[in-house]
Protein backbone atom coordinates (compact mmCIF):
# COMPACT_ATOMS: atom_id res chain seq x y z
CA UNK A 1 0.00 0.00 0.00
CA UNK A 2 0.79 3.53 -0.28
CA UNK A 3 2.26 5.57 2.11
CA UNK A 4 -0.65 7.88 2.24
CA UNK A 5 -3.37 5.31 1.83
CA UNK A 6 -6.01 6.91 4.17
CA UNK A 7 -5.11 10.49 2.54
CA UNK A 8 -8.50 12.09 1.53
CA UNK A 9 -7.07 15.03 2.18
CA UNK A 10 -5.37 14.72 -1.51
CA UNK A 11 -7.60 12.94 -3.35
CA UNK A 12 -6.37 9.86 -5.01
CA UNK A 13 -7.38 6.96 -7.22
CA UNK A 14 -8.41 4.06 -5.30
CA UNK A 15 -6.04 0.73 -6.46
CA UNK A 16 -8.14 -1.72 -8.38
CA UNK A 17 -8.39 -4.34 -5.74
CA UNK A 18 -9.72 -1.86 -3.61
CA UNK A 19 -12.26 -1.00 -6.39
CA UNK A 20 -13.13 -4.53 -6.68
CA UNK A 21 -13.67 -5.20 -3.20
CA UNK A 22 -15.91 -1.94 -2.95
CA UNK A 23 -18.19 -3.10 -5.85
CA UNK A 24 -18.33 -6.85 -4.10
CA UNK A 25 -19.41 -5.30 -1.19
CA UNK A 26 -22.34 -3.11 -2.87
CA UNK A 27 -23.36 -6.11 -4.85
CA UNK A 28 -23.84 -8.67 -1.89
CA UNK A 29 -26.12 -5.60 -0.15
CA UNK A 30 -28.08 -5.47 -3.63
CA UNK A 31 -28.79 -9.02 -3.46
CA UNK A 32 -29.98 -8.24 -0.61
CA UNK A 33 -26.86 -11.52 0.68
CA UNK A 34 -25.52 -8.76 3.40
CA UNK A 35 -27.98 -6.52 4.97
CA UNK A 36 -26.49 -3.16 5.19
CA UNK A 37 -24.53 -2.71 8.87
CA UNK A 38 -23.53 -6.33 8.81
CA UNK A 39 -19.91 -5.94 7.94
CA UNK A 40 -19.71 -2.80 9.80
CA UNK A 41 -21.09 -5.31 12.63
CA UNK A 42 -18.04 -7.44 12.03
CA UNK A 43 -15.81 -5.09 11.78
CA UNK A 44 -16.69 -3.74 15.16
CA UNK A 45 -15.93 -6.64 16.88
CA UNK A 46 -12.52 -6.35 15.15
CA UNK A 47 -12.18 -2.53 15.94
CA UNK A 48 -13.05 -3.12 19.89
CA UNK A 49 -11.49 -5.60 20.65
CA UNK A 50 -8.48 -6.19 18.65
CA UNK A 51 -6.78 -3.25 17.13
CA UNK A 52 -7.20 -1.20 20.11
CA UNK A 53 -5.03 -3.83 22.23
CA UNK A 54 -1.82 -2.18 20.81
CA UNK A 55 -2.58 1.15 21.86
CA UNK A 56 -3.58 -0.19 25.51
CA UNK A 57 -0.50 -1.44 26.12
CA UNK A 58 1.04 1.60 25.19
CA UNK A 59 -1.16 3.29 28.02
CA UNK A 60 -0.22 0.92 30.25
CA UNK A 61 3.45 1.10 29.73
CA UNK A 62 3.13 4.58 29.79
CA UNK A 63 1.59 4.85 32.97
CA UNK A 64 4.14 2.59 34.67
CA UNK A 65 6.98 3.75 33.28
CA UNK A 66 7.65 7.48 33.50
CA UNK A 67 10.82 7.47 31.27
CA UNK A 68 8.54 5.91 28.70
CA UNK A 69 6.01 8.48 28.93
CA UNK A 70 8.31 11.12 28.61
CA UNK A 71 9.60 9.52 25.58
CA UNK A 72 6.02 8.92 24.23
CA UNK A 73 4.95 12.33 24.77
CA UNK A 74 8.09 13.56 22.95
CA UNK A 75 7.63 11.19 20.52
CA UNK A 76 5.01 8.78 19.84
CA UNK A 77 6.33 7.50 16.92
CA UNK A 78 9.00 6.42 17.88
CA UNK A 79 8.02 5.29 21.04
CA UNK A 80 5.47 2.60 19.79
CA UNK A 81 8.25 1.07 17.74
CA UNK A 82 9.89 0.56 20.80
CA UNK A 83 7.26 -1.77 21.87
CA UNK A 84 6.52 -3.35 18.36
CA UNK A 85 3.75 -1.15 16.70
CA UNK A 86 4.28 1.37 13.47
CA UNK A 87 3.87 1.43 9.64
CA UNK A 88 2.95 3.80 7.32
CA UNK A 89 -0.67 4.84 9.40
CA UNK A 90 1.69 5.40 12.46
CA UNK A 91 4.23 7.73 10.84
CA UNK A 92 3.82 11.31 12.48
CA UNK A 93 2.07 9.78 15.63
CA UNK A 94 1.75 12.97 18.54
CA UNK A 95 0.25 11.38 21.87
CA UNK A 96 -1.95 14.61 23.92
CA UNK A 97 -1.80 13.45 28.19
CA UNK A 98 -5.24 13.89 29.78
CA UNK A 99 -4.67 15.84 33.40
CA UNK A 100 -7.41 16.63 35.78
CA UNK A 101 -7.41 20.28 33.79
CA UNK A 102 -7.01 19.53 30.59
CA UNK A 103 -9.23 16.85 28.59
CA UNK A 104 -8.00 16.03 24.56
CA UNK A 105 -10.15 14.55 22.18
CA UNK A 106 -9.44 13.48 18.53
CA UNK A 107 -11.09 14.26 15.16
CA UNK A 108 -10.41 14.20 11.77
CA UNK A 109 -12.45 17.03 10.18
CA UNK A 110 -11.52 16.67 6.42
CA UNK A 111 -11.65 12.30 6.31
CA UNK A 112 -11.12 9.88 8.74
CA UNK A 113 -7.20 10.00 9.69
CA UNK A 114 -6.47 7.69 12.13
CA UNK A 115 -3.19 6.03 13.98
CA UNK A 116 -4.31 2.20 12.40
CA UNK A 117 -1.68 0.36 13.88
CA UNK A 118 -2.52 1.34 18.22
CA UNK A 119 -5.95 1.61 17.43
CA UNK A 120 -7.01 -0.61 14.43
CA UNK A 121 -9.97 0.27 12.39
CA UNK A 122 -11.94 3.20 13.09
CA UNK A 123 -15.26 3.77 14.75
CA UNK A 124 -18.33 3.96 11.95
CA UNK A 125 -19.26 7.19 13.88
CA UNK A 126 -15.48 8.57 14.01
CA UNK A 127 -16.13 9.05 10.12
CA UNK A 128 -19.12 10.13 10.39
CA UNK A 129 -20.22 14.20 9.52
CA UNK A 130 -21.75 15.25 12.02
CA UNK A 131 -19.15 13.93 14.55
CA UNK A 132 -16.31 15.55 12.51
CA UNK A 133 -18.13 18.71 12.12
CA UNK A 134 -19.60 18.66 15.93
CA UNK A 135 -16.24 17.84 17.36
CA UNK A 136 -14.60 21.29 16.62
CA UNK A 137 -17.50 23.44 16.82
CA UNK A 138 -19.20 22.24 20.27
CA UNK A 139 -17.07 19.64 21.63
CA UNK A 140 -18.53 19.89 25.32
CA UNK A 141 -22.09 19.18 24.14
CA UNK A 142 -20.87 16.60 21.62
CA UNK A 143 -19.43 14.86 24.77
CA UNK A 144 -21.87 15.04 27.20
CA UNK A 145 -24.48 13.63 24.62
CA UNK A 146 -21.80 10.90 23.70
CA UNK A 147 -21.79 9.81 28.12
CA UNK A 148 -18.90 12.12 28.82
CA UNK A 149 -20.25 15.24 30.51
CA UNK A 150 -16.87 17.16 31.71
CA UNK A 151 -16.79 19.87 34.27
CA UNK A 152 -16.74 23.35 32.77
CA UNK A 153 -13.59 23.52 34.69
CA UNK A 154 -12.00 21.48 32.10
CA UNK A 155 -10.38 22.41 29.38
CA UNK A 156 -11.49 20.49 26.25
CA UNK A 157 -8.69 20.23 23.46
CA UNK A 158 -9.74 19.00 19.98
CA UNK A 159 -6.91 17.66 17.66
CA UNK A 160 -7.43 17.83 14.24
CA UNK A 161 -5.53 14.76 12.45
CA UNK A 162 -4.12 14.49 8.79
CA UNK A 163 -2.00 12.53 7.03
CA UNK A 164 0.86 14.71 8.22
CA UNK A 165 0.33 14.00 12.13
CA UNK A 166 -2.53 11.49 13.74
CA UNK A 167 -3.07 12.03 17.38
CA UNK A 168 -3.81 9.37 20.65
CA UNK A 169 -4.83 10.91 23.57
CA UNK A 170 -2.90 9.11 26.78
CA UNK A 171 -6.12 9.07 29.30
CA UNK A 172 -5.36 9.44 33.23
CA UNK A 173 -4.85 6.41 34.81
CA UNK A 174 -8.12 5.58 36.96
CA UNK A 175 -7.69 6.11 40.71
CA UNK A 176 -7.28 2.74 42.62
CA UNK A 177 -4.83 0.88 39.77
CA UNK A 178 -1.94 1.30 41.49
CA UNK A 179 -1.33 -2.21 42.36
CA UNK A 180 -2.69 -3.65 39.10
CA UNK A 181 0.28 -5.27 37.05
CA UNK A 182 0.85 -3.71 33.14
CA UNK A 183 -1.41 -6.40 32.04
CA UNK A 184 -4.03 -5.86 33.99
CA UNK A 185 -3.88 -2.12 33.22
CA UNK A 186 -3.86 -2.32 29.48
CA UNK A 187 -7.63 -4.30 30.19
CA UNK A 188 -8.94 -1.36 31.38
CA UNK A 189 -8.07 0.99 28.58
CA UNK A 190 -10.33 0.89 26.09
CA UNK A 191 -10.74 2.47 22.33
CA UNK A 192 -12.82 5.49 23.22
CA UNK A 193 -10.56 6.61 25.92
CA UNK A 194 -7.48 7.00 23.26
CA UNK A 195 -9.80 9.07 20.88
CA UNK A 196 -11.02 11.18 23.84
CA UNK A 197 -14.73 10.29 23.78
CA UNK A 198 -14.44 8.66 27.11
CA UNK A 199 -12.21 8.62 30.17
CA UNK A 200 -11.58 5.67 32.45
CA UNK B 1 -25.03 -14.33 13.74
CA UNK B 2 -21.60 -16.29 15.54
CA UNK B 3 -19.17 -13.08 15.15
CA UNK B 4 -16.30 -13.89 14.59
CA UNK B 5 -15.20 -16.89 13.75
CA UNK B 6 -12.01 -16.48 15.49
CA UNK B 7 -11.11 -19.74 16.15
CA UNK B 8 -11.40 -20.92 12.56
CA UNK B 9 -9.66 -17.39 11.32
CA UNK B 10 -6.79 -18.28 14.17
CA UNK B 11 -6.48 -21.86 12.47
CA UNK B 12 -5.33 -20.14 9.29
CA UNK B 13 -2.01 -21.11 8.97
CA UNK B 14 1.13 -20.90 6.03
CA UNK B 15 0.41 -19.48 3.36
CA UNK B 16 -3.52 -19.06 4.29
CA UNK B 17 -2.38 -17.14 7.68
CA UNK B 18 -3.47 -13.23 7.96
CA UNK B 19 -1.15 -10.83 8.23
CA UNK B 20 -0.49 -10.58 11.85
CA UNK B 21 1.65 -8.40 14.36
CA UNK B 22 2.13 -9.49 17.88
CA UNK B 23 -0.07 -12.19 16.78
CA UNK B 24 -3.01 -9.62 15.78
CA UNK B 25 -4.26 -8.71 12.75
CA UNK B 26 -2.66 -6.35 10.98
CA UNK B 27 -4.74 -4.19 8.06
CA UNK B 28 -2.98 -2.01 6.36
CA UNK B 29 -5.91 -0.39 4.73
CA UNK B 30 -9.81 0.61 5.90
CA UNK B 31 -10.58 -2.13 2.63
CA UNK B 32 -8.58 -4.76 3.77
CA UNK B 33 -11.03 -4.59 7.07
CA UNK B 34 -14.10 -4.72 5.50
CA UNK B 35 -13.07 -7.12 2.92
CA UNK B 36 -12.21 -9.85 6.01
CA UNK B 37 -15.52 -8.73 7.42
CA UNK B 38 -17.04 -9.07 4.11
CA UNK B 39 -15.85 -13.00 3.64
CA UNK B 40 -16.80 -13.65 7.12
CA UNK B 41 -19.99 -12.25 6.62
CA UNK B 42 -20.49 -14.39 3.30
CA UNK B 43 -19.79 -17.70 5.11
CA UNK B 44 -22.16 -17.01 7.93
CA UNK B 45 -24.70 -15.79 5.52
CA UNK B 46 -24.50 -18.84 3.07
CA UNK B 47 -24.24 -21.29 5.47
CA UNK B 48 -20.93 -22.26 4.67
CA UNK B 49 -17.48 -23.83 6.26
CA UNK B 50 -14.72 -21.62 6.68
CA UNK B 51 -12.92 -23.94 5.28
CA UNK B 52 -15.01 -23.21 1.93
CA UNK B 53 -13.08 -19.81 1.98
CA UNK B 54 -10.01 -21.18 3.17
CA UNK B 55 -9.34 -23.45 0.17
CA UNK B 56 -9.98 -20.72 -2.18
CA UNK B 57 -7.70 -18.26 -0.16
CA UNK B 58 -4.96 -21.03 -0.62
CA UNK B 59 -5.32 -21.63 -4.16
CA UNK B 60 -5.65 -18.06 -4.80
CA UNK B 61 -2.38 -17.29 -3.07
CA UNK B 62 -0.95 -20.62 -4.86
CA UNK B 63 -1.87 -18.82 -8.61
CA UNK B 64 0.00 -15.71 -7.75
CA UNK B 65 2.15 -16.05 -4.47
CA UNK B 66 3.78 -12.38 -5.16
CA UNK B 67 0.45 -10.94 -4.69
CA UNK B 68 -0.31 -9.40 -1.38
CA UNK B 69 -2.52 -10.85 0.77
CA UNK B 70 -6.04 -8.87 0.86
CA UNK B 71 -5.71 -8.84 -2.90
CA UNK B 72 -5.73 -12.74 -3.01
CA UNK B 73 -8.47 -12.53 -0.35
CA UNK B 74 -10.80 -10.29 -2.35
CA UNK B 75 -10.27 -13.07 -5.20
CA UNK B 76 -10.76 -16.02 -3.32
CA UNK B 77 -14.42 -14.46 -2.01
CA UNK B 78 -15.10 -13.69 -5.43
CA UNK B 79 -14.02 -17.06 -6.75
CA UNK B 80 -16.29 -17.96 -3.71
CA UNK B 81 -19.64 -16.02 -4.65
CA UNK B 82 -19.40 -17.35 -8.52
CA UNK B 83 -18.65 -21.30 -7.42
CA UNK B 84 -22.14 -20.70 -5.73
CA UNK B 85 -23.69 -18.94 -7.98
CA UNK B 86 -24.01 -16.04 -5.79
CA UNK B 87 -22.90 -13.46 -8.55
CA UNK B 88 -22.36 -13.83 -12.22
CA UNK B 89 -18.76 -13.06 -13.81
CA UNK B 90 -20.32 -10.20 -15.96
CA UNK B 91 -21.60 -8.13 -12.31
CA UNK B 92 -17.67 -8.74 -11.53
CA UNK B 93 -14.87 -5.87 -11.58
Amino acid sequence: MSEHDDDHHHPRPISPVEARAQALEQLLEEKGLIPPGFIDAVVTAYEKDIGPMNGARVVARAWIDPTYRTRLLADGTAAIAELGFGGPEGNHLRVVENTPAVHNVVVCTLCSCYPWPVLGLPPTWYKSAPYRARMVREPRVLLREMGLALPESVEIRVWDSSAEIRYMVLPERPAGSETLSEEDLAALVTRDAMIGTARL
Amino acid sequence: MSIPPDAAVREMTGSAAPPRRNGELVFEAPWQGRAFGMAIAVVERLGLQWKDFQQRLIAAIATDPERPYYDSWVTALEQLLLDYRVVRPDELR
